[in-house]
């Protein structure tokens, strides 16, 4: 089994490869994390991670400057079924629109734009930083074994946009900052978590785990 | 509310080395920053924060090999400060493992330097890093000033006015030090962690003079900072993680105890 973890040029991969290398071992799955940045191995691969950091536009033109990158993405994702795993702008990506600083066009698989977190108290600050529980909204495979609500076990979210999916049933699950923020959206066989997975500690290995066992 | 206050111990890191050492618990080399961070990250705390001090530049890259290890082991988030001029260093940092850098000495000198970062990077792993002392007399409304060089230089320049421009540019997060408070263990500034926490719209770290535990609920009570950082109190043991944590959930401060 390979699972893929896409190199854009956006931050923070080394540690989002460790997770999963760590994930793997702990679930003893026999398996290799390959990051890369080669459409051609991307295609060669059953599991497929998008994480991203920064801002949507930097992102989506960084993706673009990968060679094949993102026709390659849709194939293997829409086309072909794999699973796959945005994280943080990787999931703000599946959206149609990027409303951060200027209009850019996402990957439109979760019908919805990204728009700036509004709390609707004025003494929240943003971003949203640090750790937050979350509220399913629509269960899924992914969350088994994690305890959630508002007892439940912490996610880490560092991000000042978030997306908002037109359709109520693309949403996994949500954080309360000030009002509903998406945490978790997904249909089919793709998901996305808004928060941080591979810093998560012991939460996030967890969700990790159960993408690498995700037979969608 | 459900976002919880956060735990950041800091340690300071000189050639690759924790200066001072850690001795919180058994750690067969207490001065190897990976074996504090992995410690650390079975404790429960937040996040984690590695200030690289040391001052040669020809040591100066060990840094993003002790990030690297330390994200090898430890999937919780760090932040790594110290140093950092150019993009480029914010770019091999955030490689190595880093999920936030920050920035002091350089934002003071370039202001416009957090926009570029913030806009290529994005604001939320841009943390101005401030230094701040107070300058006005004890019965007069507050004032601090700006200091850079570790609390040397002073820079004439005002610390909430300050914190606003960054912000402005697209700083993501405030690291406050009191250098006043810093060492002293008799609690933060929390005047100047107030006065900065409330004209700004990010979060803020309040950082320098924690002693005991109560002085962590005040800097997120009084203070309205979002996250406590201490070094020493963990560092040496004088308190855990743990009872850092619920002594400021059982005053009223929420916190991650799972």
């Amino acid at each position: 089994m390979k699972t893929a973890i896409i190199d854009y040029g956006s931050g923070n991969l080394h540690s989002a490869a460790k997770a999963f290398e760590r994930a793997l071992r702990d679930s003893d799955i026999k398996g290799r994390i390959i990051v890369t940045d080669k459409a051609e191995i991307v295609s060669e691969c059953d599991y497929v991670v998008l994480p991203g950091v920064g801002a949507f536009a930097d992102c989506r033109a960084g993706l673009e400057n990968v060679d094949g990158m993102i026709e390659t993405l849709h194939d293997v994702v829409i086309n072909k079924a794999r699973p796959f795993l945005g994280i943080c702008v990787g999931t703000q990506l599946m959206a149609t629109r990027g409303l951060e600083k200027s209009i850019t066009p996402g990957f439109d698989w979760i019908s919805g734009d990204v728009t700036e977190i509004k709390p609707d108290d004025s003494s929240l600050k943003v971003p949203q930083i640090g750790w937050n529980t979350i509220n399913v909204i629509n269960d899924h495979q992914l969350l088994n074994g994690i305890k959630t609500g508002p007892d439940g076990q912490h996610a880490y979210f560092v991000h000042s946009y978030h997306l908002v999916a037109n359709d109520r049933s693309n949403v996994i699950a949500e954080c309360d900052y000030g009002g509903a923020v998406t945490a978790i959206v997904g249909r089919d066989n793709m998901i996305g978590t808004q928060f941080h997975p591979e810093k998560s500690q012991k939460m996030g290995l967890a969700l990790i785990a159960n993408f690498l066992n995700w037979k969608p | 509310m459900s976002l919880k206050a956060r735990i950041i111990p800091c340690l300071d890191v000189k050639d690759g080395r924790v200066v001072k050492g850690v001795s919180f618990v058994d750690l067969i080399d207490a001065g190897d920053p990976v074996e504090a961070a992995i410690a650390y990250d079975a404790a429960g705390a937040d996040e984690l924060c590695f200030l690289d001090i040391t001052a040669s530049s020809d040591n100066r890259d060990i840094i993003f090999d002790v990030v690297s290890q330390t994200a090898e082991h430890c999937f919780m988030p760090l932040t790594v400060g110290g140093g950092v001029r150019h993009l480029k260093d914010i770019r091999k940092l955030l490689n190595a493992g880093a999920d936030k850098v920050a920035i002091n000495t350089t934002a003071v000198k370039n202001p416009d330097f957090v926009a570029s970062a913030a806009d290529k990077f994005g604001n939320q792993c841009i943390v101005i890093s401030i230094d701040a002392k107070r300058v006005s007399l004890p019965d007069e409304p507050g004032k601090w000033e700006i200091f850079t060089h570790g609390g040397r230089q002073p820079t004439g320049i005002d610390a909430v006015e300050f914190a606003r421009l960054v912000v402005e540019k697209g700083a993501g997060e405030i690291m406050l030090t009191s250098m006043d408070q810093d060492g002293q263990k008799t609690g933060y500034d929390l005047a100047l962690t107030r006065s900065i926490a409330d004209a700004v719209r990010v979060p803020v770290i309040a950082s320098g003079g924690v002693g005991t535990l109560e002085h962590l609920v005040e800097g997120i009570r009084d203070g309205h900072a979002n996250a406590v950082l201490a070094a020493s109190i963990f560092h040496f043991g004088t308190y855990t993680i743990g009872e850092a944590k619920r002594y400021m959930n059982d005053n009223g401060i929420a916190m991650r105890l799972d």
